[in-house]
């Protein structure tokens, strides 16, 4: 199906997860729209993480209909995985390989080019002494900036962070906040799973909650300040 | 795309060569490893040289296998780590391309291996090399299909709990042709056993030629749907 400008960037419809035979999702209903940063909240367990892995194309829809940027999940995960930009819990970094190793490896991988790597880590702020620091020694904070750095240069169209601010310190948080919001300023979607209401709650357009494998409130529009 | 699949290889062989290069694991643990087991096979023929020089060819091409699997065992504990596998799917990257880079930077990890266990087999074995042709052809055929089947099973196990002891179960196996045609390609070389070393030599060409065959169809089901 080609994508329309006017699709919405995430389209889920009773969908269904599952996670050996527990249901993560269990008939999850969800529209994000181009510029839309969406906050999912809930408990732990609640689904949220299988939530961002079925947008990534990371996890099997086994019930229901998900399309992600126009592509079925059911069908066309290879697509849906190449057009969006995943910030799990775990790093995905090499730890032999240093940070700027890392960085220019992965955004190559992802056809961005060397200047939008380096781009990427100086707005991180992993130029300098850091650039040549084997990933092993980091810290989580550290890595975490990393990652960005990496979904940074490859500049996807939809962004799916998993508690993106953990880890962080003040500064790192400010700049991830200014990245989300040009993000979406430049119209790509963003969903956030995270506990950090307070900071990830001022970022979002919508807060929706997640409870047992489904939204338990009706989409909520948030006034930012 | 048949450049983009060369370049997108390229730069997953470069990548994997330069965590060998910062990490040395194949040459600080793997070489030692391989001297080791060729000193360990001496030892229990109680060094019998005469032995050692009849078997050479057969206890070379098993210290290569082993350390061969500990090569193989590295690069794929290495795409399984801290959500490297899940990033690798989401990275654009052409299944194909991943396959064809770590193949063939396993294949020059194994060639180096190789060449240090030949000059271990010559100083502890006292082996005579001849049969240069014949030799050099087996030394650059065998490890095309021992990276080729080892990149297709480490796929196979990496998302798995168990791949540390799965892995060797699956691939030791699957090699074992392998080690029979490439024992019986380099004894003739060396004049041990009296065979057709150039059949045993084209076995080893299909086999390997099988195993990159399977690895281009097989690999990518392997990582996008495991």
């Amino acid at each position: 199906m080609p994508e329309s400008p006017h699709d919405p960037v995430i389209a889920l419809r009773h969908a269904v997860v599952l996670l050996g035979r527990f249901p993560a999702l269990a008939g999850a209903d969800l529209t994000v729209n181009r510029g839309e940063v969406v906050l999912v909240s809930g408990p732990n367990g609640a689904g949220k993480t299988t939530l961002l892995r079925l947008c990534a194309g990371l996890s099997r829809l086994d019930d229901g209909t998900a399309h992600v940027l126009g592509h079925d999940v059911m069908t066309d995960r290879r697509a849906v995985r190449r057009a969006v930009g995943y910030l799990g819990h775990a790093s995905g970094l090499y730890d032999d390989l240093t940070v700027a190793d890392n960085v220019a490896f992965w955004a190559q991988a992802a056809g961005a080019s060397k200047a939008d790597a380096t781009a990427a880590m100086n707005r991180l702020q992993l130029d300098g002494r850091l650039s040549d620091v084997p990933v092993a020694l980091l810290s989580a904070g550290q890595r975490r900036r990393t990652g960005l750095a990496i979904l940074l240069a490859q500049r996807p169209r939809l962004w799916l962070l998993d508690e993106p601010h953990a880890a962080l310190d003040k500064a790192a948080r400010d700049t991830l906040d200014q990245i989300i919001r040009q993000a979406a300023a430049g119209g790509a979607a963003v969903m956030i799973a995270s506990h950090d209401h307070e900071r990830a709650g001022a970022l979002a357009d919508r807060t929706l909650t997640l409870a047992g494998g489904h939204f338990v409130n009706a989409d909520r529009v948030v006034a930012n300040g | 795309m048949g450049s983009s699949l060369l370049s997108e290889s390229l730069l997953v062989f470069r990548k994997d060569l330069q965590i060998e290069r910062r990490s040395r694991v194949a040459m600080a643990q793997v070489a030692p490893f391989a001297f080791l087991v060729l000193i360990i096979f001496a030892f229990s023929l109680d060094g019998d040289l005469a032995t050692l020089k009849r078997l050479t060819s057969g206890l070379y091409w098993i210290a290569v296998l082993f350390s061969a699997l500990l090569i193989i065992q590295r690069a794929f504990t290495l795409e399984s780590q801290d959500g490297v596998r899940d990033a690798l799917r989401l990275s654009g990257l052409h299944p194909n391309a991943i396959f064809l880079g770590k193949t063939a930077a396993i294949f020059l990890q194994i060639v180096v291996i190789e060449i240090l266990l030949g000059l271990g087999v010559v100083v502890f074995y006292s082996a005579e090399l001849t049969g240069w042709g014949l030799l050099l052809a087996t030394a650059a055929v065998a490890p095309v299909g021992i990276a080729a089947a080892g990149t297709l099973y480490g796929v196979l196990t990496a998302g798995l709990r168990v791949k540390e002891t799965l892995l060797p179960i699956l691939l030791l196996p699957a090699l074992a042709p392998l080690l029979i045609a490439a024992t019986r390609t380099s004894g003739s070389a060396l004049g041990e056993v009296a065979v057709n070393g150039w059949s045993w030599f084209n076995f080893l060409a299909i086999f390997a030629l099988l195993y990159v065959g399977l690895g281009l169809i097989a690999f990518t089901p392997l990582l996008e749907e495991s």
